[in-house]
Formats: structure tokens, sequence, C-alpha cells
């Protein structure tokens, strides 16, 4: 039953050199992704986008990124040169980020997109590239894919934009996918179109997935597994099943603070926030 | 204390509010929740006199109003908007932001003023000389809702105020808009996409879907009766989390 994990990664650490000093947004947090959907949940500045970054190495360059294992499958991540990551990224690794408005190339149309995204990495021809990228946008439920194809991004919906970039992430394949905030810039009834379109794909290419979020409901729904992130380091590890009986105190704090239709007329509890939680590693 | 009848707005070709009616009594806290578009804060930008071009017929507190609206009106009504990042002028300070309303009604004492609202919303003194970018996102929509209440108006608007907040601090924005409602006698209005927002907040609740409110309802009722609008259950199934299809 045990697989090798897809993604391991041990001890990471991310430093950025600003100005005014070192910050530390990672501090030595350990993971594996196997073919499972994988949910890191946090505050912002917790760390969790930095996490998923890191594993692409898309910095900026006065980042430091230090490991004692970043490997993906049998390969070194972290001392990776540019030309073995430019062939990860997309084809092995590929990242969905949370706006489409801002992610999409504004002067190409969205199927020479996904089209390109697959001739990137495969020896095909046009014809070729462009029929698959037809396919693909059937995949992720376009209704009229030869009419999509010919739009550019200002033409088509956040959600339809996002479907077209799960399209032009999923076109080479990959292994793994990071998902960033995938749903939280669109509405609650696409943002569940397109988590039931990425649950298909993940469960029916045996994909892993990594899933960054800070919704703990929608995590502990849509997750196998779940890491709490909190000042760069994983406060506890959970089956998401179980993300509702957490015991730490952040994770439990951070439930209590959610309102919800039951929650009326009561005061949030608040999260008191406890130093001895980022204890020196 | 609030009524709006019949309201229409149109930009160009698109009607964003389509015959919106609904009333809201003294000490009410009416929700209004719906998606991008639904023409939620395009409402209540018309009710601020933000947007004064629309139809219809607008009355608060027994007197009706037109789309300019006069200084007395402002006292009574004041919002505060979503993004605490851009609502606040970077290069004033906390106190400049909060004198200049009682600069501009002319109003005395601004000085125990600034310092009561700023003990009320819970920062106190020693944030009164700091500039937004010295502030968290919690504290800057503090120094917001300040701002909106320095005038002591009776309606208070928001547009999704805690929606650009980590949920820590979105509790405690929350819980001081709870507080500050019992304290001041305060009718709000709160426009969110967040259904649970809305519930744990109001008392009553209207779902908005292309300009029109499709469902109008009390809280207690969304806790006990489902909702009846397919829309409405929709909203509310969200709220708790990704389903399977498969699941039953």
């Amino acid at each position: 039953m045990v697989s090798p994990p897809l993604l391991s990664v041990r001890n990471l650490r991310v430093r950025f050199d600003t100005p005014t000093g070192v910050v530390e947004a990672v501090r030595g947090i350990d993971f594996d992704v196997g073919r499972e959907r994988l949910g890191i949940v946090g505050e912002s500045g917790s760390g969790k986008s930095v996490t998923g970054r890191a594993v692409l190495r898309l910095l900026p360059a006065s980042t430091t990124i230090t490991a004692d294992r970043l490997a993906l499958g049998d390969l070194d991540l972290l001392n990776a040169d540019t030309a073995t990551m430019r062939r990860v990224r997309g084809r092995r690794i590929s990242m969905i980020m949370q706006d489409p408005k801002f992610s999409l190339n504004p002067v190409m149309t969205v199927g020479r997109q996904i089209a390109e995204a697959y001739r990137m990495h495969h020896r095909v021809g046009r014809t070729v590239a462009k029929r698959r990228a037809l396919d693909m946008l059937a995949d992720v439920r376009i209704r009229d894919p030869k009419h999509v194809y010919d739009l550019y991004p200002h033409e088509v919906s956040g959600g339809m934009g996002q479907r077209v970039m799960i399209a032009m992430m999923l076109i080479p394949e990959p292994d793994l996918l990071i998902a960033d905030e995938p749903t939280s810039a669109l509405d609650v009834t696409v943002s569940i179109q397109v988590l039931a379109i990425l649950d298909d794909l993940v469960t029916r290419r045996g994909m892993g997935l990594l899933f960054i979020s800070h919704d703990l409901n929608l995590v502990a729904s849509f997750c196998d597994r779940v890491l709490v992130m909190y000042g760069g380091q994983i406060m506890e590890t959970l089956p998401a099943s179980g993300l509702h009986a957490a015991t730490h105190p952040y994770t439990r704090g951070l439930l209590a603070a959610l309102p919800t239709i039951d929650t009326a007329g009561r005061d949030l509890p608040v999260l008191t926030r406890d130093p001895a939680w980022l204890a020196a590693r | 204390m609030i009524s709006v009848h019949h309201l229409d707005v149109s930009f160009d070709k698109v009607r964003a509010v389509n015959d919106v009616s609904f009333t809201v009594a003294s000490g009410d806290t009416y929700g209004l929740v719906g998606e991008s578009g639904c023409g939620k804060s395009t409402l209540l930008r018309v009710l601020s006199g933000l947007n004064r071009d629309w139809t219809g017929t607008i009355e608060i507190a027994g007197r009706a109003i037109g789309p300019v609206r006069d200084k007395a009106f402002h006292r009574q009504v004041q919002m505060v908007f979503q993004d605490p990042f851009g609502s606040l002028h970077p290069r004033h300070t906390v106190d400049r932001t909060l004198a200049e309303p009682i600069a501009i009604h002319g109003l005395d004492n601004a000085e125990a003023r600034i310092a009561r609202v700023l003990d009320d919303v819970g920062l106190g003194p020693r944030f009164r000389f700091r500039y937004p970018h010295q502030l968290s996102g919690g504290q800057r929509q503090r120094v917001a809702i300040a701002r909106a209440l320095i005038l002591e108006p009776s309606i208070l608007l928001l547009d999704e105020p805690t929606s650009a907040l980590d949920v820590s601090i979105q509790a405690e924005v929350l819980n001081l808009l709870a507080r500050l409602r019992a304290a001041r006698d305060l009718t709000l209005i709160l426009v969110s996409h967040n259904l649970a927002v809305v519930a744990h907040l109001c008392n009553r609740l209207a779902v908005m879907q292309g300009g029109a409110i499709v469902e109008e309802m009390t809280v207690e009722s969304l806790r006990h009766g489902a909702p009846q609008h397919p829309y409405s259950r929709e909203l509310l199934q969200a709220t708790l989390g990704y389903h399977r299809p498969s699941d039953p």
C-alpha cells in the first residue's frame, strides 16, 4: 500500500533578504506528498504559499532555500540546474495560481496558450497540439471548446479563466499539481464546479495534489490529509476528516473563530497566540 | 428606519439592480448576500450616496432622500469599505483621518471625540499618530470603523468588512461590530458573499442574484427551515465545504 512519495521535503527553510533584515518565512518543515490530496492551511504570512513556490524554486533571487531533502522521486530539486528545473516545471510539477486574470497571457488566445503548454513538453505539430488543447478544454467541462479556444483571457469569466488555467497546467500531464488558493477569487457556485473538476482529474490520472488554502472547511472536506502551518512551521498534520477533532490549540482556535449560521448572537472566541508554538528548531 | 422601494440601477446596458424593495427596522442588522455582480455592493453605494444614478424611492427615518445628499444625511449614515488597505489615506495619520469628518461637520471637542472613538474600537491612544502602513489589516479596519463612527451615525453600511481579513482577525472585527451595535444602538446593513458571516451578525437577510432579491428571510428561519429558493440552498451548502458528487 505504501508507495514511495512523489515529493519528499525534509527541513525546508526559506529566507528572504530584505532591506530591513532577514525574514525566515519557512522554518524547517517536513512533509511528503503521495498520490493524494494534501492540503496546507494557514493564515496569511504562515508560509504556505512560499512553501508551494519553493518546491518549484519560483522565488526571487534574494531568497535562500535550504533543505536536507527536497526531492521529486529521485530528482533533487534543490540542486537541479535551471535547464532541469525548466523541464520539471509544467511537465512534472505544475502550479495553479489564485487569480486567472493575472496569470494568463492577455495578448494570446486561451487556446493557443494551452497548445503552447503542450508543445513545450511534447514534440508534436500544431494540429496535434490544437486537438489536444480542444480535448483538454472539454475535459475541464467547457461546453463549446472550439469557441472558447479563440477567446482572449479578458473575454472569459473568472470561473472559465480558472478552468482554462487548469487545462493549461494539466495538459503536459504532470505528476504533481500545486494549487495555491485556486478558488478563492471565484464565486461559491463556480468554485464548487472547479473543485469537482480538480477532484475528478486528480483521481482519474493518479496525480498528487498540494492544495494551499486559508479555508479550513474547504480543505477538511476536499483533501485527504492536512498540514496546518503557522509562523513558517507545521503545527500539526491530520487526516482531513479529523480536522474538526484537531488537538493543537492553534487549529482549535482557528476553527472556533469561524462564524457559522449557529453562532449568531454570540461572541466568537478570539485566537490567543502562544509564542511556545514556535519552538526554536 | 430604512425603506427602499422599486429601486433600479443601470450601467449602460446592464441592469445592476432590478426592482429591489426592502425595509430595515431600527436596531436591525440586515444582510445582503450574493455573488460578485449580483448588485449587492451597488445597492449599498446607492444608499450611501456614492452612486447618484438610480430610480425608485428611498426613505431614511421617514424622510425621502434623493440622489444628492446633504451633511445631515452623512451624520446619520456612514459606510465601512471592504479593503482596509485601500480605504485609508496612506499619508494621513489615524489622527488626521479621524479629525477630518469633525472639521467638515464643524463639531466641537475633536480631541475628546477622537480619544473616545479609538477606545471604542479597541485601539487606544497609542495608535493615534500612526500611519496606515504601520498598522495590520485588522487594525486598519478598526480605524475605518472609527472613522465611520466618529460622527455618531445611527446607520452603518458595511461592504464586505471582513473579507480581506484572516479568520482570527475576522472574529475580532465581527465581535467589535456586535459590541458597537449594542452600545450605540446602531442599525446595520451588511453586504457579504459569505453566508456564514451574514448569518452570524444579522437578524434578517436577503439573497440577491442577478440584481434582484430572490429570497428574504430571518436568520432564525435560515437555521431551522431550509431556505426555499434553490440558489439560497446552494449558498448554504457551500458554507459547509466541498461535497463529492458521489456523496449521498
